[in-house]
């Protein structure tokens, strides 16, 4: 092809946008909507993520060590977990502070604790540790427990993370994220067909010119580009016009919704996150949908 | 055109074995009843059908035995002009002649030049931005065929080009394939127009039930209307 005739189907693809204008404004519309729905149900998703993400992340792993273990030896074990790859942050939770915390938990019952204090601690020092990848929990837990063993004192006592509860905890974030993935594809799939059927009406109804045009000799592929632009123009303003309206709502509702959220220690997705997923998602599949729809729509009238 | 047949998948037979030779720059008239196969004799030579039997060559090209692939490049060569003028209803008439030079991807340049060239000969240069909707009929006939001339084909194939007009504008639209002709284009025109035919003299093809019943050098329309 040549280069003029490049710009000749730019041209006349844009230009096709603006004679047909209902028929273009009606493409355009169902795509805005269509995507709009996928739009909010991505964003809603990515939410969701995020979220379980977040309890995930506070899953972590509690090392208690003997009560009658070296200083030295409590850094050395410090040490070697902190050298462990998966693991991403590692604390030293001195016996105080454990017994510091126990009160709190138990809240007012609290003074059942009263008897003791620095002198006659019953608790053991502890560390509590993070791991990078919180699905391999277990892992890293055997991993530890591994270090202690292979020291002739056996100076770790025991290593919890709360098993069975945190396998749970991961088949349920597991679940609710699959099934927004399964949601959020039907949405795209459904998207897909209705603006293909749109685009497919407003060809139907220049099946005719398609038919002159081969008459004048036009090959396929000459009658093909224009539509393929214009397709791929009305998926692109349909979009992007979806994209524009949603990231603005969104902003707005996290920006109002802020406050009453970080109270509860939910954090939302910011549109600075996500903008650029959902817009690429959004326009991206319009674009595709518009030149796919006007494709196989043209192919059916080129048969003259 | 040799030995042709043509029968439609509903099993009428629409041609049965004509056999015909259309010299080049002739200007020949196709005459017979509705339904005789006139129209499948004209689709037959830009091929819009293909003959069931029998051999058509337009040019020297065997057009029978065309690739799909290699159709547009031998319509290219065949200017077609139609009843119902079949113009682009939402392209301007200089876009609506242009386009059948955009199509061989002539220059852009050579595109304005020859297009409003050919808009000037059917006297419709001061109309180039108009839409068709906006034109008589008889000047969406001359746009039509403007645009089946701007490449310069070979052979124009019209189908009743005057159905559609009153007798002053049909001849109008007469004079113009009578000037094109004159330049050197084969024209092959199915008409009903009594007057025309009997006036301005050519070679006269009778079409009835799909065969040749009359072929005269200068013949008449024949027909009672």
């Amino acid at each position: 092809m040549r280069f003029s005739t490049l710009l000749r189907h730019l041209r006349e693809g844009s230009l096709s946008v603006v004679r047909n204008g209902w028929m273009s404004f009606a493409s355009v519309s169902s795509i805005a909507i269509s995507l709009f729905i996928l739009g909010v149900f991505l964003l809603l998703s990515l939410n969701v993520n995020n979220l379980t993400k977040q309890i995930e992340n506070q899953v972590q792993i509690r090392v208690f060590l003997d009560l009658d273990i070296s200083q030295s030896k409590i850094d050395a074990i410090g040490r070697s977990i902190g050298a462990l790859p998966e693991v991403s942050r590692i604390r030293f939770v001195p016996k105080a502070e454990g017994l510091e915390m126990l009160r709190r938990n138990l809240g007012e019952d609290g003074d059942i604790l009263d008897d003791y204090d620095d002198t006659n601690n019953p608790l053991p020092d502890s560390y509590t540790v993070e791991v990078s990848d919180p699905e391999r929990i277990a892992d890293v837990a055997a991993k530890i427990k591994a270090i202690g063993d292979a020291d002739p004192e056996k100076p770790i006592r025991s290593v919890r993370y709360g098993q069975g509860t945190v396998e749970l905890l991961f088949k349920v974030t597991n679940a609710v994220r699959n099934i927004g993935l399964i949601i959020v594809l039907g949405l795209a799939f459904t998207a897909t067909l209705l603006i293909s059927n749109t685009i497919r009406i407003t060809i139907f109804a220049r099946r005719r010119e398609i038919g002159i045009m081969k008459l004048v000799g036009a090959t396929n592929s000459f009658i093909r580009w224009p539509f393929f632009v214009e397709g791929a123009l009305i998926g692109f303003i349909g979009s992007a016009v979806t994209t524009g309206v949603l990231l603005a709502a969104y902003n707005w509702l996290v920006n109002s919704l802020q406050l009453e959220f970080g109270l509860m220690m939910i954090r939302l997705v910011t549109v600075q996150e996500s903008g650029l997923l959902v817009g690429g998602v959004l326009i991206g599949l319009g674009t595709l949908i518009g030149i796919w729809g006007s494709a196989i729509s043209v192919r059916k009238y080129l048969k003259v | 055109m040799q030995d042709v047949w043509k029968t439609y998948p509903d099993g009428s037979h629409a041609l049965r074995g004509v056999s015909v030779l259309i010299e080049r720059n002739e200007f020949v008239y196709l005459v017979g009843p509705s339904g005789a196969g006139k129209s499948t004799f004209m689709k037959l030579i830009y091929r819009e059908e293909v003959p069931t039997k029998g051999q058509i060559s337009v040019n020297g090209f065997n057009i029978g035995k065309l690739k799909p692939r290699k159709i547009p490049f031998i319509r290219r060569n065949i200017g077609v002009v139609f009843q119902d003028f079949r113009l682009l209803p939402k392209m301007t008439v200089y876009e609506n002649v242009a386009f059948a030079m955009e199509v061989i991807e002539a220059p852009r340049r050579l595109i304005r030049k020859r297009t409003m060239e050919v808009l000037e000969l059917v006297g419709l240069k001061s109309k180039a931005n108009s839409l068709p909707a906006q034109l008589s009929g008889g000047e969406q006939q001359r746009v039509a065929i403007a645009r089946a001339i701007v490449n310069n084909p070979a052979v124009i194939v019209a189908d009743e080009p005057t159905g559609n007009l009153d007798p002053e504008t049909s001849w109008g639209i007469m004079n113009l394939l009578e000037e094109i002709n004159f330049r050197g284009a084969t024209i092959v025109m199915a008409t009903h127009n009594k007057e025309i035919v009997n006036t301005l003299r050519k070679r006269v093809i009778a079409i009835e039930k799909g065969v040749i019943v009359r072929d005269e050098p200068r013949g008449e329309y024949g027909y009672e209307i």
